[in-house]
């Protein structure tokens, strides 16, 4: 049945909230689906509700970019996708089916493709956003090739609504693939499994996916049916798993490790950074790059020194008391640059204060 | 500017750079004052070609302290005048950065200065088996630098992504000399994407000064299929045919009758003169998943009324079927004394409404158009032939290049796929975004460089520019395209 998506247009409406809200500078809370509020630190404000704006404002498969109202429900757009054969590419994790598709872009979460296949900024063409001084503007467009301008879409990925917020968004899509099919290896450590991986990296295999668990390297591989067929043959087919939820409950964090674990971290490396985290409970994604690990909230701070030699970044991702800072702080250098285009896009600080960092 | 002021302004540089890294004569000066886009000169007052990271710094406090401008430049083959110096400013060259810092082959990166010449990175891995991907036309001249500045496209860049899709980091200087690290090898960027702020931002939010690039496998096998069309739109929809059947080709380029028949006579590449258009497609990857797609591909180019469709039959005859596109604006070139490269994007499905309307207006000015486009991601350039000598032929030229640019955005496009704004288009962005939206191009700008002496004048318009420009394209009272949603 051909999935219907609500075609309701509040932009009049959301945009008379922030032109009120902006005269008197009280502070808004922007709410999509609410499925991703655990994400970034708790805002105390007056809620601004963008899960009604909903609807298709302009699909044609062949043109491989879709543009739809923020509130649009993930789960839909991705079910009209698949009636057409097509998929997103970042493959975004849900975490309820109220999930929108402001929120994903907001957020900036991608699942288990991102370190093949890129990250919602990979694939976000526009943007349509109301500013904080109730303005809207439109940056960006729907087409692949456009550099007209600063790249304004891409920074709303991952700004968790400080800048602005989200109307309308463009997206690339991409078809979907013939085949997928999972392959497992044994694989002691951490260390031998971040070797192994980053070696198949090397070679032109279609790996879509990669974890590390207890002892176990699964992968998997999307392309073409003879395509994937030459490449088990070449990797060991004797490995072919006939069907794995593995990467379903990796994307929406179902996964045994995330039920157990109490306080989780998120550790993001560069893919070939060694295994330095071996006194923790570890699950190892993106071909090494995100290393998951529960650890207590007395360590967060030490993890985040070792940074500086691992040239990554520690989020306090779930679990954690509400005063533990959840993202790493950037130098202050680059903190004057968020203020700066923060103070750019919302002069009065009215977006989500604090949500991304403390005192932004 | 004067001379004594040139001369003192050298004099402190020289404290720290190499007597001939400021160029400061008049004569060698000349060599600085065009880029690309020859039709706009202007003399700096000085050149400087600094060799390390410390020396940029030194540069921009210099010129910060006095308020100098400061125009950042590559190989100089910016083809809508990024790189046109500023009377009053400095032009700073990264030539003599041109190194590679460091190759990654398990993390399958590349660390480089911004000087280097794009290919010359892949020449640099081709020995590990793996390439950088990006792969604009002018590739064998164009540095890292300048295609971060101008986030540069290429032919491969549906499957493979834009410069943006293919940068992990840089090291940037600021506008007050600091040197900042931006860095998203480890894939969860965290806070703002400052990383694509920058990709793309032509030299107007800082200097560029290292830059880590993504580097891929070779692809095991690469196949191309020639298909020849009696009509443009047939050839146009038989992309949107492959892409809807789930290939994404690594390549697919389309040219208009005018433009096979200069190649033609350029190159010798064996295409049909007669035909309306040719598609160039190619398929690359694993020897299985090409074999899988080839014959898809081929059936669906006949299924969507390809007249012929010749498959290369080894890699001498794919380098052929690609010569004669590659060496499209060459041949151009041959047919008239000067040609002027239009650079729009437009969604495909506008492709036979656009071409019949660029047809129509070509007639109207009397100036030949020939038709190149990057047919799977929409970028097309149309090519004016005209002759500078002509009184007033530039200038009806480049009326009509932004016609053609008005008809892409009315057409839900844009008006740079991939060659920026620089100072060419800057009329053009008055049409493509509100003041609103410019108000926060330059609020950005403001961010990174309150003092506005990166690249000013550059990319975005001010209002009174807008005003003028505007003014200038009224009818009736009017503004063009008053009906356009801007999206």
């Amino acid at each position: 049945m051909a999935i219907q998506i609500p075609q309701v247009n509040l932009e009049d409406d959301l945009q008379s909230q922030i032109e009120s809200v902006s005269a008197n500078g009280a502070p808004v809370k922007i709410v999509g689906g609410n499925s991703k509020a655990f994400y970034g630190h708790a805002v105390d404000a007056l809620d601004i509700d963008v899960s009604g704006h909903s609807g298709i404002v302009d699909y044609d498969p062949a043109e491989l970019v879709i543009t739809l109202r923020a509130g649009c429900k993930l789960k839909d757009v991705e079910s009209l996708l698949a009636e057409n054969s097509q998929m997103l590419g970042f493959e975004p994790p849900h975490f309820g089916d109220e999930a929108t598709i402001g929120g994903t872009v907001a957020s900036g979460l991608t699942g288990p493709r991102r370190a093949f296949s890129g990250a919602i900024r990979d694939f976000i063409l526009g943007v349509r956003l109301l500013n904080g001084r109730g303005e809207i503007v439109n940056f960006g467009g729907r087409v692949i090739k456009n550099v007209a301008g600063f790249d304004v879409s891409r920074l709303m990925v991952g700004a968790l609504g400080t800048l602005g917020v989200l109307l309308e968004v463009s997206i690339r899509v991409i078809p979907k693939f013939e085949a997928e099919t999972t392959l497992l290896f044994e694989h002691a450590d951490g260390q031998a499994h971040i070797d192994w991986i980053n070696q198949q990296g090397r070679l032109p295999y279609p790996i879509s996916a990669s974890v590390w668990y207890q002892g176990q390297t699964k992968i998997r591989l999307s392309g073409s049916q003879q395509g994937l067929e030459s490449a088990c043959q070449d990797l060991g087919g004797d490995n072919k798993m006939e069907c794995d939820e593995v990467w379903s409950e990796l994307k929406e964090q179902s996964h045994a490790f995330f039920g157990q674990a109490k306080t989780i971290a998120r550790v993001s490396v560069p893919s070939v950074e060694s295994d330095f985290l071996t006194t923790e409970s570890q699950l190892i994604e993106w071909g090494g790059a995100q290393r998951w690990v529960e650890t207590p909230k007395d360590r967060l701070d030490s993890l985040r020194q070792q940074m500086q030699y691992h040239r990554g970044t520690v989020c306090a991702y779930r679990g954690y008391d509400s005063d533990a800072e959840i993202f790493q702080r950037p130098t202050d250098s680059i903190m004057t640059l968020h203020r700066n285009l923060k103070s750019s896009f919302d002069p009065a600080g009215i977006f989500n204060p604090g949500r991304l960092y403390r005192g932004l | 500017m004067t001379t004594s002021m040139r001369q003192s302004l050298a004099d402190l540089f020289r404290e720290f750079l190499e007597f001939e890294s400021v160029v400061d004569q008049p004569t060698s000066l000349a060599a600085y004052e065009c880029d690309g886009l020859s039709a706009y000169r202007q003399t700096p007052l000085l050149v400087v070609l600094p060799r390390t990271i410390e020396q940029v710094q030194k540069v921009i406090c210099i010129c910060a302290e006095r308020n100098i401008p400061i125009v950042s430049r590559g190989a100089g083959t910016s083809l809508s005048g990024g790189a046109l110096p500023h009377a009053d400013g400095i032009v700073l060259s990264l030539a003599k950065m041109n190194q590679v810092l460091n190759i990654d082959v398990n993390a399958q990166s590349i660390t480089v200065e911004p000087g280097i010449r794009n290919l010359a990175v892949s020449e640099a891995v081709k020995h590990l088996g793996l390439y950088y991907a990006p792969d604009p036309s002018s590739q064998i001249a164009c540095s890292i630098g300048g295609n971060v500045a101008e986030n540069a496209g290429g032919v491969h860049c549906l499957k493979y992504g834009l410069t943006l899709h293919n940068v992990l980091g840089v090291k940037l200087v600021t506008a007050k000399g600091e040197l900042l690290v931006i860095d998203q090898q480890s894939l969860q960027s965290q806070g703002y994407d400052l990383l694509a702020l920058v990709i793309g931002s032509e030299g107007m939010l800082g200097i560029v000064v290292e830059v880590t690039l993504k580097l891929l496998p070779i692809p095991q096998c690469a196949r191309v299929i020639l298909a020849v069309f009696d009509d443009v739109e047939k050839a146009g929809n038989s992309v949107a045919s492959i892409i809807s059947g789930g290939i994404i080709p690594a390549g697919v380029e389309m040219m208009d009758n005018p433009a096979i028949r200069a190649a033609e006579a350029f190159a010798n590449a064996g295409y049909p003169v007669d035909a309306a258009a040719i598609l160039i497609c190619e398929l690359d990857g694993t020897e299985a998943e090409v074999e899988s797609q080839i014959n898809k591909v081929d059936s669906i180019l006949k299924n969507s009324g390809a007249t012929e469709t010749r498959l290369a039959k080894d890699d001498a005859e794919r380098l052929l079927f690609w010569s004669g596109r590659k060496a499209a604006f060459p041949a151009v070139g041959r047919l008239s004394p000067d040609y002027y490269c239009i650079d729009g994007t437009i969604p495909r499905k506008a492709l036979g409404a656009v071409l019949t309307e660029i047809n129509r207006l070509s007639g109207e000015y009397g100036l030949p158009i020939a038709n190149v486009f990057h047919a799977g991601d929409g970028n097309l350039h149309p090519l004016i032939l005209y002759d500078a000598n002509n009184e007033g032929e530039l200038e009806r030229t480049e009326e009509l290049g932004s016609k053609i640019l008005q008809l892409c955005i009315h057409h839900g496009g844009t008006i740079t796929g991939e060659h920026g704004v620089g100072v060419e288009k800057l009329g053009e962005m008055c049409v493509q975004f509100s003041d609103i939206e410019r108000h926060q191009f330059h609020a950005i700008r403001s961010a990174f460089d309150p003092a506005n002496i990166m690249n000013p004048g550059k990319a975005i318009p001010t209002l009174a520019r807008c005003a003028e420009f505007n003014a200038m394209h009224v009818h009736n009272g009017e503004l063009p395209h008053p009906e356009l949603d801007r999206f």
